[in-house]
C-alpha cells in the first residue's frame, strides 16, 4: 500500500549494494544474541535468578531467554547456587555433554567462589571443576549486576575474549556525588 | 507440664532414667542406652504419655567433656495431650568406637531418615535401623563430618579438581576462606588493607 501521491521504485541488481564483514565477527555477533541458557540452580541465588527472568529485569531483552534444561540444547551454563562436592560430578558431567561453544556463568558468590562456606561439603569456586567465562559476584547479586555480566559475556563473545571476566560493583550515582537520598524528608530549602 | 512424664518414667525405669531436667517448660530425660528402645515404646503406648508425634533424633559430640562422647538427642511430642520430652543417651567412647543404640523406626516410621543423618554425620550406629547408609554425604565419603575431631579444612571431592592457571585477582590461592582461616593482620590503612 503506498499513499496517494507517492511513487514506488524497485531497486535493481546493481543497485542493491552490500555489507562486509569477516565471518568470525558475523557468528560471534549471531552467538552474543542467540545464547541458549541452562539455569543450574541449586540453591537461595534460584530465587534472584526466577526474578531475573521475570518482567521487572526481563532477561528476555539480551537475546537470552531461551531456557534449555538440556545440555545438549544449551550453549550458555548459568550455575546458580552452592555446588556441593556431591553434585560436583553432576555439573562437570553436564558442562562436559554441552555442545561447543558454550560457556559459564557463576551467578552469586558461592557459585564463584564458594562464597561463606568454608567447609567439607562446598566446592570453592565452580571454576575448581569447569571453565568460567564470566563471575557475577554479590550474595545475592543484584539483577542488574547479573545483567552486567550477561552484557559483559556478551561483550566477550563479540570480540571472541575467553578470559574470565568479573563483573566490577556498580557506585550508585547519588552516593558517588555526594547525596545520598532521602526518603521521607522533603528539603526544607527547597519548598 | 511434661514434668509429670518424667515422673512416670522414673516410677517405671527407676534407676534407667539416670537424671531429669525441667527448666522453662522443657522437660529432659537422660536414661540408659540399653533401655533406649523400650522407653520408646512406653512413651508411646503409656496413654498417660501418648507421645504419639516424633519430632527429631539428633546427636551432639561432647569431645573431651564427659567419657561418653556422644549424646544421642529425641524430642517427642504427644498431639493428643499437648506435651513435649526430651530424651538423651549417653553412647560411644573416647575414640568414637561402641557408639551404639538401639533404632527406633520400630517405634515411630519418621524416625528412619533422622537416625540415618545422625549415623552420616556422627557415626552413630542404630542397631536394627532397616537401611542405615549415608543420606547427605555421599557413599565414597570417609569419616562423620560433624564429629568435633573431624578436621575443619578437609574436604573429600569426588572428582579431580582442574589445575587452574586462570585466577583472577579477587580469587586467590586462598579462594573461598577469605574470613576464615586467614588472619589478616595487616592495619586497615596499611596497602593491602581494607581502605584500599
Amino acid at each position: 500500500m503506498t499513499a496517494p501521491g507517492t511513487s514506488v521504485r524497485v531497486i535493481e541488481g546493481s543497485e542493491t549494494g552490500f555489507a562486509t564483514t569477516k565471518l568470525d565477527a558475523l557468528l560471534n555477533w549471531a552467538k552474543k544474541y542467540s545464547l541458549f541458557q541452562y539455569p543450574f540452580v541449586t540453591a537461595c541465588c534460584g530465587m534472584e535468578f526466577m526474578a531475573m527472568a521475570s518482567p521487572r529485569f526481563d532477561m528476555a531483552r539480551f537475546g537470552a531467554e531461551a531456557p534449555r534444561f538440556s545440555p545438549r540444547q544449551a550453549d550458555l551454563l548459568w550455575v546458580v547456587g552452592t555446588i556441593s562436592q556431591r553434585q560436583a560430578p553432576a555439573l562437570r558431567r553436564i558442562y562436559e555433554q554441552m555442545a561447543d561453544p558454550k560457556w559459564v556463568l557463576a551467578f552469586g558468590t558461592c557459585a564463584s567462589c564458594g562464597g561463606f562456606y568454608d567447609n567439607y561439603t562446598t566446592v570453592a569456586g565452580i571454576d575448581k571443576i569447569i571453565p568460567v567465562d564470566v563471575y557475577v559476584p554479590g550474595c545475592p547479586p543484584r539483577p542488574e549486576a547479573v545483567l552486567d555480566g550477561l552484557m559483559l559475556l556478551q561483550d566477550k563473545i563479540a570480540r571472541g575474549d575467553r578470559e574470565p571476566g568479573i563483573v566490577k560493583p556498580r557506585r550508585d550515582a547519588a552516593v558517588l556525588g555526594g547525596n545520598l537520598v532521602k526518603l521521607g524528608k522533603k528539603d526544607k530549602a527547597a519548598t | 507440664m511434661s514434668k509429670r512424664v518424667l515422673e512416670i518414667l522414673g516410677e517405671k525405669f527407676g534407676h534407667d532414667v539416670l537424671e531429669t531436667h525441667s527448666q522453662f517448660g522443657d522437660d529432659t530425660a537422660v536414661v540408659s542406652p540399653a533401655r533406649w528402645l523400650e522407653i520408646a515404646r512406653f512413651l508411646r503406648d503409656d496413654p498417660r504419655c501418648a507421645m504419639n508425634m516424633f519430632v527429631d533424633i539428633t546427636a551432639v559430640d561432647y569431645l573431651g567433656r564427659q567419657t561418653q562422647r556422644f549424646e544421642v538427642v529425641m524430642h517427642l511430642r504427644s498431639l493428643e495431650r499437648g506435651h513435649r520430652i526430651r530424651l538423651k543417651a549417653r553412647v560411644g567412647d573416647e575414640d568414637g568406637q561402641n557408639a551404639e543404640i538401639d533404632s527406633v523406626v520400630s517405634v515411630w516410621k519418621g524416625a528412619n531418615w533422622f537416625e540415618r543423618e545422625t549415623f552420616d554425620m556422627f557415626g552413630v550406629v542404630f542397631r536394627g535401623h532397616p537401611d542405615l547408609r549415608r543420606i547427605l554425604m555421599y557413599p565414597e565419603f570417609v569419616g562423620y563430618p560433624l564429629r568435633k575431631d573431624y578436621p575443619a579444612d578437609k574436604i573429600q571431592p569426588l572428582i579431580e579438581f582442574r589445575k587452574v592457571q586462570d585466577k583472577l585477582p579477587p580469587f586467590g590461592p586462598d579462594e573461598g576462606m577469605s574470613f576464615g582461616r586467614q588472619t589478616h593482620d595487616y592495619r586497615r590503612d596499611e596497602p593491602g588493607g581494607e581502605a584500599n
